[in-house]
């Protein structure tokens, strides 16, 4: 009896009570947050990985501002099933340069983690804008809005914050921000080799059929173009990184 | 003028005056949408309090009438009204976006009208909107009721519990416009994270500082479900919107964590928001409603201390069973699902208490189809904290992951339990409040329930169905070993169960419909109660 | 507590407190729940010694046998990749043609290349094959690339227009765009390859249409316009239309080029993968 007795003292006491659900609701979060920080092994080696290009960048904050990630996982996981239809599982790698990550938790449509280079540009652009035309059994929503000029003109304002939360980008990124948004869709744009240098495997070239206007369109099938392109998994040492 | 009064007076003037700013120099036309929107609230403000202060005459209420508390209810009673407001938007969207997937033209092809941003407003209006009206009605009713005290101060409850509406407001029409995070449950941007936090510590120290004014020497357990609610959903909320943006003058920012860790930091918080916003804040409630209507003591004190210590310890590591099989380390995910597993006996034991407490009064369920709404939702709550702890074993969840299965889990628990929890404690509230002798109509109650209940069955029902077999056509394989079926074809086999799913969801709102109907005729044409040596209640301020 | 009233109903005392007209009674933990709250724990305890589970300062606790859920997906794939091959042994070293010719391996390769379409090919070229505008059709007998086996697998390998090094590529001029005809050349060439077909363009005048077609399109249509399928030019003559048949499809080819793009596979998909998308293409039709 006594010991149900001693509870009294978060009965009678508020603070008391509230010291003790902040230090017991404190625990759990603390052990499974703060390893992930330093232990080594959460991210794994494997070459490839880079900060996004400021195109796709501006295509990704339209993927998580259309809410993609409801329906889209971009997370394989280590399953035969899910191996053999989207290929390698995921990496932690992978998805390191991404705020917020976008894994989702719902598949109404299939995973995008590995998507980049599956199709081409024009089928992307004609699926997007009414995605039965060319998938008679697809519930997903049209999006033929996204057909309007990307406004994209403070992006080195975005990259000055990714770089503060930790991203790689260096002066020049930011200094050439909008020179590369504007290089990665016109191969012909004199800045395209530089862009090219600073970011390795990013594709330059006009995406949505109209080379006349940088639209939302282009930004949006430049981030898909690039998912999953950039891990070279034939020289990925599996076994290194099992965990 | 109150230095409270003449504080908030100055605070939100200062803050009207700094949305205008920065409603003028936004390069973003949502922030300037938003901005003008919070000049307009907060200038609202101002001018409530100068006239109240002035209509008033500066008098106070008085602390006790007749040697009776004089609680203050006003809040309450908006809060309440707020409520079942928005649960039938919550609904009706819901109903929108369940009918989207079953006939994808429904997206309309416009920005505002498609699925991806109709989604979160679905799950911030039913969750945080119709939930968290509920709960702070409840929690202002019950902690001054089991404190016997009237709650503190004459704008700051008001402050929060209209506050939070603001917020609700901003989030909501940010969705439509575009403006989200990107996270489950979080998707605010930080203005409105911001506001939220201000908003967050006034509730707590409101809800406190009714606990220090209380004339009963315990705190009553329902306070104690009501605090860790408070609290945790603070810190969750704080590390999990933790953001830079990327200009005061635009609505972007970028949450500091990135990859791997910011899914286990989003999961910490998801979960919890299960845990903490759906299931500590709506046991609570359960805690005073249901042995209030039942007339029977709680079954056990000692079930109650034991519960819930191990919950909020538990619940907090659970988070990783949102994240198996993915590219967080095993490690974490293997303590999410024991500790899943272990959080199933202390979910039993505030379901154990609340069916329990029935005992002597079963008899009731026949008669007071409020109370049968209340004990169905513990059952509910039975059931998904026993799915939850089945979903979290690594093996099922392989499985249950990504399909709608999920989706069956979440509403067993939302409409089941959360849901039914919040009617039952609105069908209470009304009558107590605007101090009537009954609700309008027991019948229109009793329809409430069946036609609500069987849209569950259906809902959930059809989403086990299909999420199993979606789960099962993934990972089919042909007698040669290749995959059996191509995604799409997956796609079109869920057709007929969303059809169920939106047809449920349908019954499911007509329900509560016709609840809202029988709370307006309460509150519009209700027999009030005679005053007979009861409380008097102080009019709303 | 001994003081403490007890509930009449239960018989049990309660704890003396009263919230509002709410009571406690001093029930003991249910046994059966405190003995299931146990086994839990205990099963837990039990999970943590045999999986990976704690982390340290360094790295975590692995667990009795090292088990990795990222190896043992590994393993799966690889064991069902091997148990595939031993079914169908030879499917990897045999040629098309070899395939095609043993019932056993084309059972295999079919089987193979009907799991692979549905979710890489079909979004393009239809859940039927039947292609649409801008997708061929991969049932009929016209092929742009030729519809041997060993075309069929050499334009899935580098695709068309792709960003493979070797792909398969051929560009049709956009004439009008880029000026270098006339609008009224154009029309009278797209009155001259509708006829070909039996069809016509209103006040086109085709026998200048055939001149122009001689000098411009030939070199990738072929003399008699039948297509040159080492080029990709398509065949005009079989009303058969990749892009549509009407006069403004066929004066907006002409006028801007299409270049559709079809990927490349290699590596996308593994090269048993590949071999039996050929030998399912082929015979899914059209193939010679
Ligand atoms: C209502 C759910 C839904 C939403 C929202 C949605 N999709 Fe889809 N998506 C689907 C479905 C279902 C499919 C499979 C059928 C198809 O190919 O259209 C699909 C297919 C795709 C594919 C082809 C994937 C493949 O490998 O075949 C891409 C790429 C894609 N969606 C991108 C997007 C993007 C980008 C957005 C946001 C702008 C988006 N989706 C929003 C449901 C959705
Ligand atoms: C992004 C859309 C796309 C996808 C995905 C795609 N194709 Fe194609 N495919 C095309 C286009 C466009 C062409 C026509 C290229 C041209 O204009 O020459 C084509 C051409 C072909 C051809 C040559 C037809 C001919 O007449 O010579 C074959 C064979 C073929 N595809 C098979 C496949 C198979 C098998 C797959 C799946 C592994 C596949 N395709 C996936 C777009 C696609
Ligand atoms: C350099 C090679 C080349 C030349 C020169 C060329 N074409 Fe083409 N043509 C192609 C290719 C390749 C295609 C396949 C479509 C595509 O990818 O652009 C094609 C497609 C077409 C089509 C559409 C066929 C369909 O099924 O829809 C028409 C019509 C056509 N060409 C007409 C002409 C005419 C008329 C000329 C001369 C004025 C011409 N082409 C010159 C390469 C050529
Ligand atoms: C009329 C009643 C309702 C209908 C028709 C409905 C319908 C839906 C639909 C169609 C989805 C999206 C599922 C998907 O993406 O496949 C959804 C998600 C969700 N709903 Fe509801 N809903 C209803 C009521 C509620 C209530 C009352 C709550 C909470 C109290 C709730 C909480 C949620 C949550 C949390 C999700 C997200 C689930 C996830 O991400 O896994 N819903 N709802
Ligand atoms: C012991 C209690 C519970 C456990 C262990 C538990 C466990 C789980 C698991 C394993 C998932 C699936 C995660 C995934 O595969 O993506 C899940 C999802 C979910 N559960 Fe529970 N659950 C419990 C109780 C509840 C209750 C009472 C509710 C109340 C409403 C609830 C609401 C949800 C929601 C909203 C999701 C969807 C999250 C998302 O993906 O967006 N759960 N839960
Ligand atoms: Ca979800
Ligand atoms: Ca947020
Ligand atoms: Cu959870």
């Amino acid at each position: 009896m006594s010991i149900w007795e001693k509870h009294k003292i978060f009965e009678k006491n508020s603070i008391i009570l509230v010291i003790g659900i902040l230090l017991v609701v404190a625990i759990g979060g603390l052990v499974e947050i703060v390893p992930l920080f330093y232990l080594k092994s959460t991210i794994e080696k494997a070459e490839g990985a880079r900060r996004y290009t400021p195109l796709e960048l501006a295509g990704r904050n339209i993927y998580v501002r259309e809410g993609c990630y409801l329906c889209h996982s971009q997370m394989v996981r280590p399953m035969r099933d899910e191996i053999e239809r989207y290929g390698h599982f995921s990496l932690a790698a992978e998805s390191q340069y991404d705020h917020p990550f976008q894994w989702g938790s719902k598949r109404t449509g299939p995973d995008l983690a590995r998507v980049g280079g599956k199709y081409s540009d024009a089928w992307h652009v004609a699926h997007l804008t009414d995605p039965r035309q060319v998938v008679p059994a697809s519930i997903m929503p049209g999006y033929p809005f996204l057909a309007a000029p990307l406004s994209a003109d403070r992006i080195a304002d975005d990259l000055k914050v990714l770089r503060l939360e930790g991203t790689d980008y260096t002066d020049e990124d930011i200094e050439k921000a909008k020179l590369d948004l504007a290089a990665q869709v016109n191969p012909d744009d004199p800045n395209a080799e530089s862009l090219l240098a600073r970011y390795p495997k990013a594709v330059v070239r006009d995406f949505d059929g109209d080379p006349s206007t940088v639209t939302e369109m282009d930004a949006l099938v430049a981030y898909l173009q690039m998912l999953g392109t950039l891990v070279d998994f034939t020289i990925y040492d599996d076994k290194a990184n099992l965990r | 003028m109150s230095l409270e009064e003449g504080g908030y007076a100055i605070f939100l003037g200062l803050l009207a005056f700094a949305c205008l700013f920065i409603a003028g120099k936004a390069y973003d036309q949502a922030l300037a949408f938003h901005a003008v929107i919070g000049a307009i609230m907060a200038g609202a403000g101002v001018y409530l309090i100068v006239k109240t202060y002035l209509d008033n005459g500066g008098a106070t209420a008085p602390e006790e009438i007749n040697g009776k508390p004089n609680y203050n209810f006003g809040p309450v009673k908006f809060a309440t009204i707020a409520a079942m407001f928005w649960g039938i938007a919550g609904f009706l969207i819901g109903v929108i976006i369940a009918s989207q997937l079953a006939y994808p033209a429904l997206n309309f092809d416009l920005p505002w009208t498609t699925f991806g941003r109709l989604r979160p407003l679905h799950t911030s209006a039913v969750i945080f909107a119709f939930g968290g009206n509920v709960l702070l009605a409840s929690s202002f009713y019950i902690v001054q009721r089991t404190c016997r005290a009237r709650m503190p101060g004459r704008i700051t409850p008001w402050f929060v519990v209209l506050g939070y509406n603001a917020f609700i407001v901003i989030a909501g029409t940010g969705y439509l416009l575009g403006v989200t995070q990107g996270k489950e449950y979080a998707e605010p941007e930080w203005y409105a994270d911001l506001w939220l936090t201000i908003v967050w510590v006034v509730y707590l120290l409101a809800f406190l500082a009714t606990i220090w004014k209380r004339k009963e020497p315990h705190i009553y357990v329902a306070n104690w479900f009501f605090l860790a609610f408070i609290v945790t959903i603070a810190m969750l909320h704080l590390v999990n919107n933790a953001t830079v943006p990327v200009s005061v003058f635009g609505v972007k920012s970028y949450i500091v964590w990135s990859g791997v860790q910011d899914a286990m930091v989003q999961w910490w918080y998801g979960h919890n928001a299960v845990g903490f916003f759906l299931t500590a804040g709506f046991l609570a409630i359960m805690y005073y409603f249901v042995p209030k209507k039942a007339e029977r003591p709680v079954y056990s004190y000692r079930l109650s201390i034991v519960h819930f210590w191990a919950l909020i310890f538990l619940y907090i590591w659970a988070g990783p069973h949102h994240l198996h099989y993915t590219a967080l380390p095993e490690w974490a995910s293997t303590l999410g699902m024991t500790f899943s597993i272990m959080l199933w006996m202390p979910s039993w034991g505030g379901m154990i208490n609340g069916l329990m407490t029935l005992s002597g009064a079963w008899d009731k369920l026949r008669t007071d189809p409020v109370l049968r709404m209340m004990v169905v939702s513990v059952a509910f709550y039975g059931m998904s904290t026993f799915e939850g702890p089945l979903m979290s074993v690594k093996a099922v969840n392989s499985l249950s992951h990504y399909t709608d299965w999920t989706i069956g889990h979440v509403h067993s628990g939302a409409l089941g339990w959360v849901a039914y929890i919040s009617f039952g404690a609105i069908y209470c509230l009304v009558p107590w409040l605007w101090n009537r002798k009954n609700l309008y109509s027991l019948k229109l109650v009793d329809w409430h329930f069946w036609v609500s209940t069987i849209g569950i069955v259906l809902y959930i029902s059809a989403m086990w169905v299909a999420g199993i077999m979606q789960g099962l056509m993934w990972r089919a394989y042909t007698e040669l070993g290749f995959l059996e079926y191509s995604f799409i074809e997956t796609v079109e086999a869920m057709h007929p169960y969303y059809l169920i799913r939106a047809l449920g969801g349908v019954l499911f709102l007509l329900g509560a419909l016709v609840m809202a109907y029988n709370l307006y005729m309460t509150i519009r044409y209700g027999e009030a109660e005679e005053p007979a040596g009861g409380v008097a209640l102080a009019p709303a301020e | 507590m001994a003081h403490h009233e007890v509930d009449h109903v239960s018989g049990v005392t309660t704890t003396g407190h009263e919230w509002d007209g709410i009571k406690e009674l001093n029930n003991p933990l249910p046994r059966w729940w405190l003995w299931l709250f146990y086994i839990c724990i205990i099963w837990s305890f039990g999970y943590f010694l045999v999986y990976p589970s704690w982390p340290t300062l360094t790295g975590y606790t692995k667990g009795f046998f090292g088990y990795s859920q990222r190896e043992a997906a590994l393993n799966d794939v690889a064991v069902g990749a091997s148990t595939r091959l031993a079914a169908a042994s030879g499917l990897k070293d045999a040629t098309l043609e070899q395939i095609q010719g043993d019932p056993k391996l084309l059972e295999f390769a079919m089987a193979n290349g009907k799991a692979a379409f549905g979710d890489n090919c079909a979004p393009c070229h239809g859940s039927g094959a039947t292609g649409s505008k801008g997708y061929p059709n991969l049932q009929d007998d016209d092929w742009l690339w030729g519809g041997s086996l060993d075309a069929i697998h050499q334009t899935l390998l580098v695709g068309v227009r792709s960003t493979h090094p070797d792909t398969r590529v051929n560009d049709m001029p956009a004439f009008g765009k880029d000026a270098l005809l006339e609008p009224a050349q154009i029309k009278n060439v797209a009155g001259y390859v509708l006829s070909l077909s039996g069809g016509a363009v209103e006040g086109a005048d085709v026998a200048a249409g055939q001149t122009v077609f001689a000098e411009q399109c030939a070199a990738c249509h072929g003399e008699d316009a039948k297509g040159l399928q080492d080029l990709g030019g398509p065949n005009l003559t079989d009303a058969i239309w990749l892009y549509g048949g009407d006069e403004k499809s066929v004066v907006e080819t002409i006028t801007n080029a299409r270049r559709g793009v079809m990927p490349t596979w290699e590596g996308r998909l593994d090269p048993v993968t590949i071999k039996s998308l050929a030998v399912y293409v082929h015979a899914l039709g059209g193939g010679s």
